[in-house]
């Protein structure tokens, strides 16, 4: 009987921490979400954040989308020439493209780049007391650091995903009509002949959430850091684990609301 | 003593992190316009004594008045209002590594009195020279400061606002002798221009009887002696004799494991 205590035990452990976590990451973005429509407001934070996650990021997500197309080409012609199905390649590159991969590669790759980098910005910020000199000089920390880069998530991973799309679809185009004997018009017009609004909606819908959770985790991390130097290298650790299952996991969740009969 | 309301009163402040009591009841007044130094080993709490004093960590017990004023039940824009009127020094120093030294010692003007960029830049440019560094200084960035005039700079945000109070932890900490003996003297010309009241805490003894008018003892959670600063050497209080000569003897036995 104690055995089997003991077990439930140690099984309830993780799940109630895994509740309160969940729990104090909600509160944390709910508070973040409140101060965007709550003066003052620090604009030029916002700005800075942009700039870092949707330029600076724009090198990374436009090889890995130019190169997943391409991959997505070639992939889907070997596979499609058995069943003489070649003529569907460009309809399958753009769908991929533009409901899945261009979101989910470019959050990803957001998630890693400009993630890991918030946590340990903010989570260096915590462990030499920056958080709390900022507050001693009547700045609300959440307003100055958080809620600046909450914005800036939503709204730049849209901006990045538009620019993976147009890009993922060149790869694939560029592949089936230098390599596979595509021609280009009739390629191009079988890409847009299949393509709908909601294809591409969806996917800016989706890397709005992915933008909003990447930041959410990567400030949330930050903010929570204990100890110093390996504090702070944890928080960089788990903000990027957390931020990418969150995605893969939201991507089902909205997958299954947009496109679910 | 006289009628007067201290410029902070502390009665009964305790805090605990977990099974650790770190303070237990803690009384102060510190009247306005003196300089209290706190000391007190390492571990013993004084840290976490002036972060309540600030609301920076919030005490499982007790009332802190600055003014007269309970600042634990301020919350929101009455909280800002509060730190308006106070200066902090960290001990690092805290300086904000992605904005240049003319914006860090300017923060709080742009951000608590919404002074304009272009103004407080020269604003800056002049507090800097009250701490002893040029103005040009304020184009660099933290990371290419020596730690001296890291705390300059330090100093320099917490006086930007012509705070009522000021607070400072370990000011000295890092420095050699000569520069803690500088940064020292520059709190104190700091302190006596602006008027201001002052809280220290160190454990170094030449910097505590530099800055302090008053000096009180925290160990074991309490203050275990008040007193003037001038006398932190014949005390006749056996806590203070310990520490002041750092003699292992005595009654206070140092905690090896936290």
């Amino acid at each position: 009987m104690n055995s089997i205590l003991l077990a439930l035990a140690a099984i309830g452990r993780p799940v109630l921490g895994l509740c309160r976590t969940a729990g104090r990451v909600t509160l944390f973005g709910l508070a973040g979400l409140s101060h965007l429509v709550r003066p003052p407001f620090h604009p030029r934070m916002f700005l800075r954040a942009l700039v870092e996650m949707a330029y600076f990021s724009l090198p990374v997500v436009a090889l890995t989308a130019i190169f997943t197309g391409m991959v997505l080409a070639l992939q889907s012609y070997t596979g499609f020439a058995r069943f003489s199905a070649q003529g569907a390649v460009a309809s399958v590159v753009v769908l991929s493209v533009t409901r899945e991969l261009g979101p989910v590669l470019a959050g990803l790759m957001v998630a890693g780049r400009v993630g890991s980098a918030m946590a340990a910005e903010i989570g260096t910020m915590r462990v030499t007391d920056q958080i709390d000199a900022l507050a001693t000089l009547s700045t609300d920390p959440m307003k100055y650091l958080v809620a600046p880069r909450l914005l800036a998530g939503i709204l730049a991973l849209p901006m990045l995903v538009v620019v993976a799309d147009i890009l993922g679809v060149l790869g694939g185009f560029l592949v089936s009509t230098t390599s596979l004997g595509f021609n280009p018009a009739a390629y191009l017009h079988s890409t847009f002949s299949y393509l709908e609004t909601i294809d591409v909606v969806s996917g800016l819908v989706k890397s709005a959430v992915f933008g909003f959770l990447i930041a959410l985790m990567g400030c949330y991390n930050g903010y929570a850091t204990r100890g110093g130097a390996e504090g702070v290298g944890a928080a960089t650790t788990a903000a990027v684990v957390s931020a990418s299952i969150l995605i893969l996991a939201f991507d089902y969740v909205l997958t299954g609301l947009f496109f679910s009969q | 003593m006289s009628g007067a309301v201290p410029k902070v009163r502390i009665r009964g402040l305790a805090k605990s992190f977990g099974e650790k009591k770190v303070l237990e009841s803690v009384d102060l007044d510190i009247m306005a316009g003196t300089s209290l130094v706190v000391i007190g080993g390492s571990g013993t709490g004084k840290s976490v004594l002036i972060k309540c004093v600030l609301g920076l960590i919030e005490p499982d017990a007790g009332t802190i008045e600055i003014a007269g004023e309970n600042v634990l039940a301020l919350s929101g824009r009455a909280r800002r209002a509060m730190y308006a009127r106070i200066g902090m020094l960290f001990q690092n120093g805290a300086l904000f590594d992605s904005l240049p030294v003319w914006e860090n010692v300017a923060f709080g003007l742009i951000a608590r009195h919404r002074v304009r960029r272009a103004e407080a830049r020269a604003r800056a440019g002049e507090i800097l020279g009250q701490v002893g560094l040029e103005p040009d200084v304020g184009a660099l960035f933290p990371h290419e400061l020596s730690g001296g005039m890291q705390k300059r700079v330090a100093l320099a945000r917490a006086i930007a606002a012509t705070p009522e109070i000021l607070f400072f932890d370990e000011p000295t900490t890092g420095l050699d002798p000569i520069m803690g003996a500088v940064i020292d003297g520059l709190i104190v010309d700091c302190v006596k221009r602006l008027g201001s009241t002052a809280i220290a805490i160190t454990h170094d003894m030449a910097s505590a009887r530099r800055i302090g008018d008053r000096a009180a003892m925290l160990h074991g959670g309490r203050i275990v002696w008040d007193g003037p600063a001038g006398s932190l050497f014949d005390s006749g209080n056996p806590y203070v004799e310990q520490f002041t000569h750092g003699s292992r003897e005595g009654p206070i036995r140092m905690e090896l494991r936290g």
